[in-house]
């Protein structure tokens, strides 16, 4: 922004007064029409929002921010409250991270600072491959597989040695909370590592050789040099990973099982608002039924922008930083 | 044989201390090749530098002057593909003997350089402790002591001295570039290697940094590299002209600059070329 600012006036004083105005007006004609798509997909955006507002209107004049906080979800009754959707949104994304950022910083730094140009670009080509597998097979991989795998051979020691906290206690399912953050964090590790990789090349080799002429060894250099420096970008890269993780939809659905519920394990199932969305639309029978959902629909739409912007913003810090 | 190459090794040696000078050699280089992959950029160079001297290393752009700088302190095999052969004496100890760690190397040998890079996460405080630190100094006093020491030195201690939590980023380019020098001094080194440390500065911040190039001689040896051919002939007691990786002529600055033996030298700083 500030860049593009300082352009257009070391523009405004290169071009002579008289003789530019011609190329001026075609300048603009065609900024004009570049800007137009980007207006569309803003306008698009505000009308997502008036449309789900609107929609939503009933439930939030039943329920006010209630809505929120309160978790009977009884269509029967028409009584609708979102939080154990909201809980289950928040305690995947959350478990996402946690499982996924420490295995994509590794990833980051290994591509950024240590493996040789040809060696990264092969694995950052197979990390990119992740990103592509379309989510419903990763879906059918987390029934089959992963299921499976979490029930007979994460869980089970997990509870044996950790079983006295609440969050690893009780029958292992394998479908559930745990098995929806592993699938998350291997559909958030593409994103993470890759915008992180970038803020750790975008770090002058200055910085680097600074910290070495120091005393530093290789470890010293990246844990005091380069990852202090390119904070920012990393946690752009962490907040786009969460913002990725909490709209995701079909792969979850799949494994964590859909119980509208705030258990403390992690070992039981749980819902997200995605996955609500995706399996009650259909059969949602009353009106009000179907604004609660709209309802839930904002709330996520507005959390993604929301995080997706603060993101955004930090990662294009990196850039000029 | 063996005679004739010892020969022309003692005549190497011989040209590469600067006539006329007495006293200790802080550093001893002989053939000393640097190589970026296939690119030679220090083509068999020997040459000794005098303790407690000011060392100028002079010579037109991308004739090797940093890269031959960055193998006194091992930063050279930093970049990747990078390559050196030859020996370095350190106070008679050869620092690229295999047995030798780069890491205590460059804590005995400092650099700043070309642009001021301080760490824009640290405070002034802590920029100037970050090498004392990676040595495991924790001790508070210790390191406040240093901090001071170093910024009197690098004669910074005056105008921050109220603001040292304060990031090393909001000094102005001559104040970083004066902090990355306290923080080169605060491991204490005893060579002090600088690549042209004012050329990205104004002309009152550059008459600073060569001010205190003088003052630290008392405690150090400094080799600096500078394009700036009044800069050599202000601040340098020896000045090295090089050449396509090569040392052509090494000697006390005035005779360099006034009465230059190669003819290659007269050219290069009566500024007929480069
Ligand atoms: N990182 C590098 N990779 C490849 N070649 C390099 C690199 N750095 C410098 N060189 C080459 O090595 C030679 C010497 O460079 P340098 O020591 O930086 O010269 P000077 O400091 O005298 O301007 C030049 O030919 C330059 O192109
Ligand atoms: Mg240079």
């Amino acid at each position: 922004m500030f860049r593009s600012q300082v352009g257009r006036e070391a523009e405004a004083l290169l071009l002579p007064p008289g003789g530019a105005r011609p190329r001026r007006w075609a300048d603009r004609t065609f900024r004009g029409a570049l800007t137009a798509p980007g207006l569309v997909v803003v306008l698009l955006v505000a009308w997502i929002a008036v449309e789900l507002t609107g929609a939503a209107m009933p439930a939030i004049r039943r329920f006010g921010p209630a809505f929120l906080w309160t978790s009977r979800w009884d269509p029967v009754h028409n009584v609708f409250g979102a939080l154990p959707f909201v809980y289950g949104t928040i305690a995947s994304s959350v478990l996402a991270v946690v499982i996924g950022v420490p295995i994509s910083l590794g990833v980051a730094i290994y591509l950024a600072e240590i493996a040789g140009a040809r060696t990264a670009r092969l694995l950052s080509c197979l990390i990119e491959l992740v990103a592509a597998i379309p989510s419903v097979i990763l879906g059918l991989w987390g029934i089959f597989v992963l299921a499976p795998w979490v029930r007979t051979v994460v869980e089970p020691p997990l509870a044996a040695v950790l079983g006295w906290l609440p969050l690893f206690s009780g029958p292992a399912y394998g479908i559930g909370l745990l098995a929806a953050g592993i699938i998350l964090a291997i559909m958030v590790i593409p994103v993470v590592s890759s915008v992180s990789r970038d803020a750790l090349r975008a770090v002058p080799q200055e910085q680097r050789e600074a910290m070495y002429a120091l005393g530093a060894t290789r470890w010293e250099v990246i844990r005091h040099a380069v990852l202090p420096y390119g904070r920012s970008g990393i946690i752009g890269a962490i907040i786009l990973g969460f913002g990725r993780a909490f709209g995701e939809t079909m792969a979850v659905t799949m494994v964590i099982g859909n119980r509208p519920q705030i258990a403390p394990s992690l070992f039981q199932p749980a819902y997200t608002i995605a996955a609500a969305l995706a399996n009650e639309f259909s059969e949602a029978t009353s009106d009000l039924y179907l604004s609660a959902l709209v309802e839930m629909a904002l709330v996520l739409f507005a959390v993604s922008l929301l995080v997706n912007g603060a993101a955004q913003w930090l990662v294009s810090r990196m850039t000029r930083a | 044989m063996t005679t004739l190459r010892n020969q022309a090794l003692s005549d190497a040696l011989a040209r590469a201390e600067p006539a006329g000078s007495v006293g200790a050699w802080r550093l001893r280089v002989e053939r000393l090749h640097a190589y970026f992959g296939r690119v030679h950029a220090v083509r068999g160079l020997s040459i000794a530098i005098a303790a407690h001297r000011i060392t100028a290393i002079i010579g037109p752009s991308g004739c090797g002057k940093s890269t031959f700088l960055r193998c006194l302190n091992r930063m050279h095999e930093v970049v990747p593909g990078a390559r050196v052969e030859g020996r370095v004496y350190l106070d008679g100890e050869d620092i690229y003997a295999p047995y030798v760690d780069p890491v205590t190397i460059r804590r005995r040998v400092g650099m700043v350089f070309q642009r001021p890079a301080p760490f824009p996460t640290m405070s002034i405080y802590d920029n100037v402790a970050a090498g004392l630190r990676l040595a495991g100094v924790r001790d508070r006093r210790r390191l406040d002591e240093a901090v001071e020491r170093s910024l009197r030195q690098a004669a910074l201690w005056d105008e921050v001295k109220d603001a040292l939590g304060k990031p090393g980023t909001s000094l102005s380019g001559g104040q970083q570039q004066r902090l990355c020098i306290a923080r080169a001094l605060a491991v204490g080194p005893e060579v002090l290697l600088m690549d042209e440390p004012a050329s990205a500065l104004d002309p009152a911040s550059t008459s600073k940094i060569e001010e205190l190039a003088r003052t630290l001689r008392e405690t150090l040896t400094i080799v600096i590299v500078t394009h700036n051919m009044q800069q050599a002939a202000r601040v340098s007691d020896n000045t090295a002209f090089m050449l396509a990786g090569e040392l052509v002529e090494y000697g006390p600055t005035p005779q360099i600059f006034t009465r230059p033996g190669d003819h290659r030298t007269e050219d290069y700083v009566t500024g007929r070329f480069g």
